[in-house]
Formats: C-alpha cells, structure tokens, sequence
C-alpha cells in the first residue's frame, strides 16, 4: 500500500514537468497508480513551475500534493515554500548549485547535488532537471531504472530520438551521484 | 484489454469526442482549457475534421448551432467567462432542441477572474446558462478516465432527448494527467429526421428555430421539452457511493472535490468516524434518490465545493431538510485541503453527540 507523494519545484525553463511526466510515463509502464498535476500560469520561462505526482499502489485520492514525502527544489525560493511542507521522515533534494543554504529541518533526510554544474561539465546544460531525478529514483526508489529507456521515449517525440540517450545518460550522472 | 496512456485531462476529452465520431469543433482560446482546442487543432485536418477558432466564443457557438442542425456530432470548449459568452446560443440550441457538447473547464470568478481551478459555475450549468425554460444534461467527471468516459455518454445522451449536453469539469481536472484507457473509435453516421440534410425535393423542409411568435405554439415546445425533461430526471441521473453502508455523516462532494474529500474520508475513518460520500456525477439531473435515502440514516452532510456554495442547495433540496448541511468550501481557485474537510467532518461528528 505504497504511495510517494513528489513535489518538484523551480522556475520556469528548467523542466520540473518534463521531469515529472517522466516519473509518471515511468510509474505507468511499472502498472502503478498515478497522477501528475502540474502548477500552471500565464508565464512561460521565468515565473515558478512545479508539478505534484503521485505514485501508488492504490487509487490516488486527491492529486494536489501538498506534504511531500520526496521534494525537489530546483531553486531558492521553492525550497523556502516548500520545506516546511514536507512530510516527517520524507527527503528533500537540493539542486546545490543554485541553492547556497541548506536545509533547515532535521527530521527529514537532505541531499545536495550540484545539477546545474554537473549539467554544464557533461555539456547539456539544460538537463540538470534530469539529473535531479536520477537522485531522486535512487533514493527514493518510487520507480526503478529498469526500462527506463524505454519510458523516456513516451516523452521525448520521435522528431528529437536523439535526445534520448543524452536525457538517460543526465538521469545516470544523477543516480550514481555520491556526495 | 485496451493500451493505457497517460493523457491531459483536456486532450482526453478531445480524443474522446474524435472518437465519439465528432468531427466538427470551433472554439477560442482560453486558459485553463486551451489544451482541448489545441489538441483539436492538430488531430481534426489529419482525419478530414473541421478545426475552426472563431473570432469570438459568440461565434464559435453559433457554428456548433450550425453544424447541430444537420445531424452531424459537434462540440465547443470554454472556461468560465467564455462559457457567459456563450449563453445566449446555447439557449437557441436548447430552444431549436439541437444536441450538441460544450464543455466548461471552470476557473475562479466572477468576472474575468482566475484562471486557477473552481467550480462555481454549478448554478450557471445546472439553473441558468441562458435565458428562457431549459435545461442541459451536465455531467461532472473526476477523472481523467471520467472525462473521457462522459464525453462519449453526453454525445450519446445529447442525441438521445435532442437536449445539449455539458461536461463541467475544472482546471485541475483539465491540467492533470493519469492513465486513460480511450474509448473505441465509433464512425458515427447521423440518423435524425429532423435535420437538415438537403430534401432532393423528395420530401417537406425540415425548419432549425427557436423563433414561435404565437404564444401558444412556444408554450407547447415548452411541455413537450420538459416532458423530455422528466424522462431524464427519471432514467439518467449517475452518482458513486463512497462508504456510505454504515456512514453517519454524508459528504456530498463532486470532481475534483470528491477527490480531496476522499482522502479525508479515508484519514476519518482511520480515527473512527463513520463518513461516506454521495459523488454526484450527472450534476443535472441531481441525484435526488441516493441523498434522500442517506438523509433518513445519516445525521449531518458537508458539502465540499469550490465555490461559496452552490451545489449544497440541491443537495438541501434532495434531503427535504430533515439533517443539518454544512459547508467545506474555497473559492476563487483555491482547493479546499483533505485537513480542512477533515476537520469538517470531525466538527460534524462532534457536534452531533
């Protein structure tokens, strides 16, 4: 009767929803219950961006998150709005490249990956979102890896094939990410 | 069984009205909706389709008017205000008894208001979407599924008793995506004698109207609609019952509320209170039955609603007033959460002691 309730946050043009319906095509092929709800505004780049999903073994209930057991925080102020929202015991990712302070709350489990720098180095700068989830799937283990080729390609059209492997090796820079 | 697919709830529908055999749309964008006519955009050219955005929402509902007339399957979307424009035609179309589908992807008024999700629009679809005596059938998914589901069943419906049909959904339902199981695509060939279809001079004029300058002649169209009426409100009203067998404390709630409410009912019953819920699913016609047998058993109703309370008065109707109905709601695009109707259900388990 597992259900994780995940809040990925930042700003607009980091792609906290494609990440998100990445977990969700992922959650789907794993035959898991699931619902992916993003925030929505009339910016398209720069103004805050978040996505809710939820991934279950049972029939997701409501499809807002609002305790996350696993947060994302992809810049400084959605780690300020949404720390203090996570669930007792849940983890909070921090993309440490951007967020230069650390995570107050000692009841939760942190983790500090520098995404965007580690982005740059492999040289796709704009797959830190990517690189994010890979943690995530590591440590938090909603959904595995296996396949994951796979689910990738329900998201990434046909027309941009050749994305795919450079979204799965971001992912993998992610997963196996110590420190 | 069918492939599973992760959809947009807006899309859903989209795909679900092709599928439906509904090849016409014209609309005009509006947030939280657009996905609807994009969708449209892209899929209508490729199977021979009609796309059409519209100078206006005025206009676009008088095409759907147009296309209605002839037979043929055809549908509008809109959130809230552009739903307002719309009105006036949608009342020639219940006039005229043309089956068609508008859809209300509800964001927070009144006004230009929000564009964040709401459900205040329950008076408007349910009592007065337009001027004169009419009603539509309105149905309220809270699913993605269920937007795709009820898109087929109001076209089916909509044809059946020649009454237009609405889906009255919200932004968060049009906004999410979970898994859909899409319908099997139908070819829908029109079989209406009253359409207008050419007559080859073979047989009389068939006359689209709502124009009856003879009062007597316009109120007879008025008894036999709501004749049309009554056989509705007696074979199609469509509600869930969720832990309602031994529930004290009924939760009326529906789409994207019965969502929330359930995860309170569920954290409720972990403290052991003993709390279902009546989803209604045909917003009109009202599920009175289920209400009126839960008001002899039950002791209290919440109703939980994104609006300053509109459907709780039909559920006051449907339940004679003979138990107490209080009110869970948020309003201008704001969710009530699964705490705050926790804590209205606790308040009604408490004071009723």
């Amino acid at each position: 009767m597992a259900t994780t309730q995940i809040l990925i946050a930042g700003f607009g043009g980091q792609g906290v929803l494609f990440a998100g319906k990445c977990i969700a095509y992922k959650g789907l092929e794993e035959g898991k219950q699931l619902s992916w709800l993003p925030s929505y505004g009339p910016e398209m780049r720069g103004g805050t961006a978040n996505c809710s999903v939820i991934i279950s073994d049972t029939p997701v209930g409501s499809p807002i998150v609002s305790t996350p057991d696993v947060l994302t925080a992809m810049n400084l102020p959605s780690l300020d709005k949404y720390e203090d929202a996570t669930a007792k015991g849940g983890k909070i990712f921090v993309d440490s490249s951007l967020i230069d302070r650390k995570v107050n709350r000692t009841d939760v489990d942190a983790y500090y990956i520098p995404a965007t720098k580690l982005a740059n180095d492999a040289g796709f700068p704009t797959l830190a979102n990517m690189i994010m989830m890979g943690k995530m799937i590591k440590e938090a283990g909603f959904v595995s890896m296996d396949g994951m080729k796979e689910a990738l390609s329900h998201v990434i059209s046909a027309k941009r094939a050749d994305m795919l492997d450079i979204n799965l090796k971001a992912i993998e820079i992610g997963y196996n990410y110590e420190g | 069984m069918a492939e599973k697919v992760l959809m947009k709830g807006n899309e859903a529908i989209a795909e679900a009205a092709i599928r439906a055999g509904c090849m016409h749309y014209f609309g005009y964008p509006i947030t939280p909706q657009t996905e609807i006519a994009a969708y449209m955009a892209k899929r209508m050219p490729k199977i021979g389709g009609v796309f059409l955005q519209a100078e206006s929402e005025i206009a676009a509902i008088n095409m759907v008017y147009g296309v209605a007339g002839t037979g043929f399957r055809v549908m509008t979307s809109s959130s809230s205000p552009g739903i307002s424009l719309k009105g006036e035609g949608i009342s020639y179309l219940a006039g005229a008894d043309l089956p068609a589908l508008i859809v209300n992807v509800q964001r927070g008024g009144p006004g230009l208001g929000g564009i964040q999700p709401s459900q205040s629009d329950y008076f408007q679809a349910t009592r007065g979407l337009g001027h004169g005596d009419f009603h539509l059938i309105v149905m309220a998914p809270a699913s993605v599924q269920e937007m795709a589901d009820m898109t087929a069943k109001c076209f089916d419906l909509s044809d059946k008793y020649r009454v237009p049909a609405m889906i009255l959904a919200d932004g968060t339902l049009g906004q999410m995506m979970e898994p859909v199981v899409l319908p099997e695509p139908t070819e829908y060939k029109p079989d209406k004698p009253w359409a207008v279809t050419g007559t080859n001079c073979e047989r009389k004029h068939n006359i689209i109207n709502s124009l009856y300058l003879k009062p007597e002649e316009l109120e007879k169209t008025n008894f036999e609609r709501f004749e049309r009426y009554k056989a509705i409100e007696e074979n199609e009203p469509l509600w869930e019952e969720f832990m309602m067998d031994d529930a004290e404390i009924c939760v009326a709630a529906f789409g994207i509320a019965a969502r929330v409410s359930k995860n309170a009912i569920m954290a409720a019953r972990e403290k052991g209170i003993k709390v279902g819920m009546i989803r209604p699913i045909t917003l009109w016609p009202f599920p009175k039955k289920p209400f009126k047998a839960a008001a002899d058993k039950c002791k209290a109703f919440i109703s939980v609603e994104l609006s300053m309370g509109q459907m709780i008065e039909d559920v006051q109707l449907a339940t004679e007033c003979k138990v107490p109905v209080t009110l869970c709601n948020r309003a201008g695009g704001m969710i009530p959460s699964p705490e705050e109707v926790l804590e209205a259900i606790e308040r009604a388990a408490g004071g009723n002691k």
